[in-house]
């Protein structure tokens, strides 16, 4: 019995031979198919390159893949105009998640028993579907085009841009127009974790609680013009943006209110641990509180009496080694005490505080501040495996409603604290297409923000296979 | 009997499919660059180590020249010219001599300038550090730099003044060496030659072409360009003309090309002036 089996499985019957032979031959066959992907994504179809040249881990950008970017998504060879290109060449690529998470929520408000429950729920799901398009018009002429959907195929614009490059031959001087990501140089868009609240950065969308003002993130892509230059090897760089105050909404939804965006960085060459960048920001602007109404209904376009706020901080990017980086950005910001009361967006949310005449902050009212700071750290075993980690905390300094209020806010209420781990691992790394067996597992707290005023804890485990061609 | 001849044939036949790659491995095996990772480069106060720049060749420069550094990466199909195969030891851009090894400096001068109509792009983000630890990695894949010694860079003297006397005799350099002949008579790469142009390895290659624009391959200033007809680009059709043309003829050349290409200069503004007419290849020898 046991020199049958033994037989069978080391082919020395007929069947089993050819059955070994075959599955080698198949075997290798198939291995040696494996190694010529043939995907396309825009640019490394049109110059040749991995994924890996221009991304640490993709999406994020390495220093190589920064420069590209900064020069128009160009090489600045002979190669960048698309008349060089096969005409064939369409620089389109789509990228989408297929997922299982599970998400926990603690005290979500119900009708049931003690009026809150935790909420655990599983399965398979999916993200929105990004199609990207981007490149040159001509030498020195580019754009970026991208529709995005969320998971259920709603599209709207997240970036129509075109920018002109390298004016009077200078990379000191480049201009773009239209609806893009701010100089944010930990980039949100080309994050590395997929969650709900791990896939974002906090301290780009942070909004006091009761606060108003929705036009201070910036995370989200902003409608404006951006002056943009760097040195010829980018080991310096500077952004200055004038911004409309909507937040990226298009059709003028609220007033004539803009928001500055400036950034500038340097960079260092320090040998063997790689190419070390610190940097600065600031976001100043000014958005509306009051809009004229039509039957009480706030009327689009009619915001005045605009308000200020800001956001400014530093960003380190910090390289040891070929294996390891560590990201860091911090951040001060403040609001107007007008926001701070809820004025901001009568727009979207209708039922919110209008400034009418004769309207007035009540007694105890301040600008809302708060300081936060977000560490990244990344192991990067090789070009198809990272390892990721980040813990990000805010941390109110001044609430809106101050000791003097008829309701003062507890001085921690809305503070967060976040950490998430993962990895990414890609199968197959070729200048053909993308793909990432994705892993991740976030937390986060906030204070005083369930229904009942307790702390509010979510967590989220992630894993899918991200893909883009 | 049957069954048995059956199985060795199936054998048989399996191991010539499993042997087709084999041709290509026999050149250089992983065990052979394994043995010759302790290769160094030196620029300036730099060393470089071959061993330290194995996460960048792949992360950077695999796709293109492949593991074993022969050239025929990923996309070896899709690109022209063809990637370099560092194992022959052969390259273009050299301050030595043709036929010798160029230095270290070339070959990390090249890594960030980058070359021009290829795919090559500018590494000019890596630090100083990682340049010269690829380089070493370029130079572990070629025999060549346990064997030879790199060539000693050409001299090249001082820049002299550009004048109309100069940029003429530069033009009569260009009809007496032929360069017209790959390059044609306005540089336009159209000469009776530039059809036939292959390289060292058999595969079709233009001529450079003054008038579109581009860079040079292996730089764009006048020194450059000096340099490139001095030492030849080794692989390539283009020779040296070392033993053709004397230093002060080879700055005269340089200026006379300067009016060919599409950049203004201020060559080209002297030319235009002179009304300096193109070399007429049916002309006598010595009256072109």
């Amino acid at each position: 019995m046991r020199t049958g089996m033994k037989s069978r499985l080391c082919g020395t019957t007929p069947r089993g031979q050819y059955f070994l032979v075959t599955a080698l031959v198949l075997t290798f066959l198939m291995l040696s198919g494996s190694q010529k992907a043939n995907a396309l994504p825009a640019f490394a179809r049109k110059y040749g390159l991995r994924c890996s040249a221009c991304h640490e881990s993709w999406p994020m950008l390495n220093y190589f893949g920064q420069k590209f970017k900064d020069n128009g998504y160009q090489l600045m060879n002979d190669r960048d105009a698309p008349i060089w290109q096969n005409p064939g060449y369409w620089p389109v690529t789509f990228r989408i998640t297929p997922i299982w998470h599970r998400v926990s929520t603690g005290e979500v408000a119900v009708d049931q028993g003690s009026g809150v429950s935790r909420i655990t729920t599983s399965g398979f799901d999916l993200s929105g579907l990004d199609f990207h398009t981007g490149g040159t018009l001509e030498k020195n002429f580019s754009f970026y085009v991208l529709p995005s959907s969320d998971a259920t195929a709603s599209f709207h614009f997240e970036t129509v841009m075109a920018r002109l490059d390298n004016l009077f031959g200078s990379p000191w001087l480049n201009i773009k127009l239209g609806k893009f990501e701010l100089d944010n140089l930990l980039s949100e868009k080309r994050i590395l974790t997929l969650t709900g609240n791990g896939g974002i950065y906090q301290l780009y969308h942070f909004i006091p609680v009761g606060d108003g003002n929705i036009f201070g993130q910036m995370g989200d892509n902003q409608l404006g013009i951006e002056v943009m230059g760097h040195s010829y090897n980018d080991r310096t760089r500077y952004s200055a943006s004038l911004l409309s105050s909507t937040d990226g909404n298009v059709g003028l939804p609220y007033g004539n209110a803009y928001t500055g965006f400036f950034t500038a960085s340097q960079a260092f060459d320090t040998g063997k641990l790689g190419v070390d960048r610190i940097g600065g920001y600031a976001m100043i602007g000014e958005a509306p509180t009051y809009y004229l109404t039509q039957g009480g209904t706030p009327l689009a376009g009619s915001g005045v009496s605009n308000k200020t706020f800001s956001r400014e901080g530093f960003v380190g990017q910090f390289y040891f080694g070929q294996h390891f980086d560590l990201q860091v950005v911090t951040q001060h910001g403040s609001d107007s005490a007008w926001f701070g009361q809820g004025y901001g967006d009568p727009i979207d949310n209708p039922g919110g505080p209008n400034n009418l005449t004769g309207s007035a902050l009540p007694a105890g009212a301040r600008n809302p501040t708060w300081n936060g700071v977000l560490f990244e750290p990344h192991y990067v075993y090789n070009p198809q495996l990272i390892f990721i980690g980040r813990y990000e905390t805010i941390r109110m300094s001044q609430q809106a409603n101050g000791p003097g209020s008829a309701t003062p806010a507890p001085s921690n209420l809305g503070n967060i604290s976040t950490y998430t781990v993962g990895y990414r691992y890609n199968p197959f790394m070729t200048s053909r297409a993308g793909f990432a067996w994705h892993n991740e597992y976030n937390w986060m707290h906030q204070d005083g923000t369930s229904p009942t005023g307790g702390n509010l804890n979510t967590s989220e485990l992630l894993i899918g296979f991200d893909f883009d061609f | 009997m049957r069954t048995r001849l059956r199985m060795w044939t199936l054998l048989a036949g399996a191991t010539v499919v499993l042997a087709l790659p084999m041709p290509a491995w026999a050149q250089l095996t992983q065990h052979d660059l394994a043995s010759r990772l302790g290769m160094e480069s030196h620029v300036g106060h730099l060393t470089g180590h071959a061993k330290d720049a194995k996460a960048d060749y792949r992360r950077y420069c695999v796709g293109c020249h492949g593991e074993l550094g022969d050239g025929n990466g990923e996309n070896f199909p899709w690109v022209d010219p063809k990637p370099r195969d560092f194992q022959l030891g052969v390259f273009k851009c050299r301050s030595t001599p043709t036929g010798t090894l160029p230095t270290d400096e070339d070959l990390f001068d090249t890594l960030a300038r980058g070359l021009d109509r290829s795919n090559m792009p500018q590494w000019s983000t890596f630090t100083k550090q990682q340049r010269a630890d690829l380089v070493a990695w370029v130079k572990h894949y070629s025999p060549r730099w346990a064997n030879e010694k790199p060539g000693t860079p050409i001299q090249i003297p001082a820049e002299p003044e550009v004048t109309a006397d100069r940029i003429k005799a530069g033009r009569d350099v260009f009809a007496r060496v032929q360069c017209w002949k790959c390059h044609g008579v306005l540089g336009q790469a159209n000469g009776p030659s530039a059809a036939t142009l292959t390289d060292d390895l058999g595969r079709p290659i233009a001529a450079f072409n003054f008038t579109e624009g581009a860079r040079p391959k292996c730089g764009d200033t006048d020194r450059d360009i000096y340099r490139i007809f001095m030492t030849g680009l080794d692989g390539t059709p283009m020779p040296s003309y070392a033993d053709n043309i004397k230093p002060d003829e080879a700055w005269d050349l340089v200026f006379y090309l300067r009016t060919l290409m599409s950049q203004p200069s201020k060559e080209k503004e002297m030319a235009k002036k002179l009304d300096l007419k193109p070399v007429d290849p049916n002309a006598p020898a010595g009256q072109q």
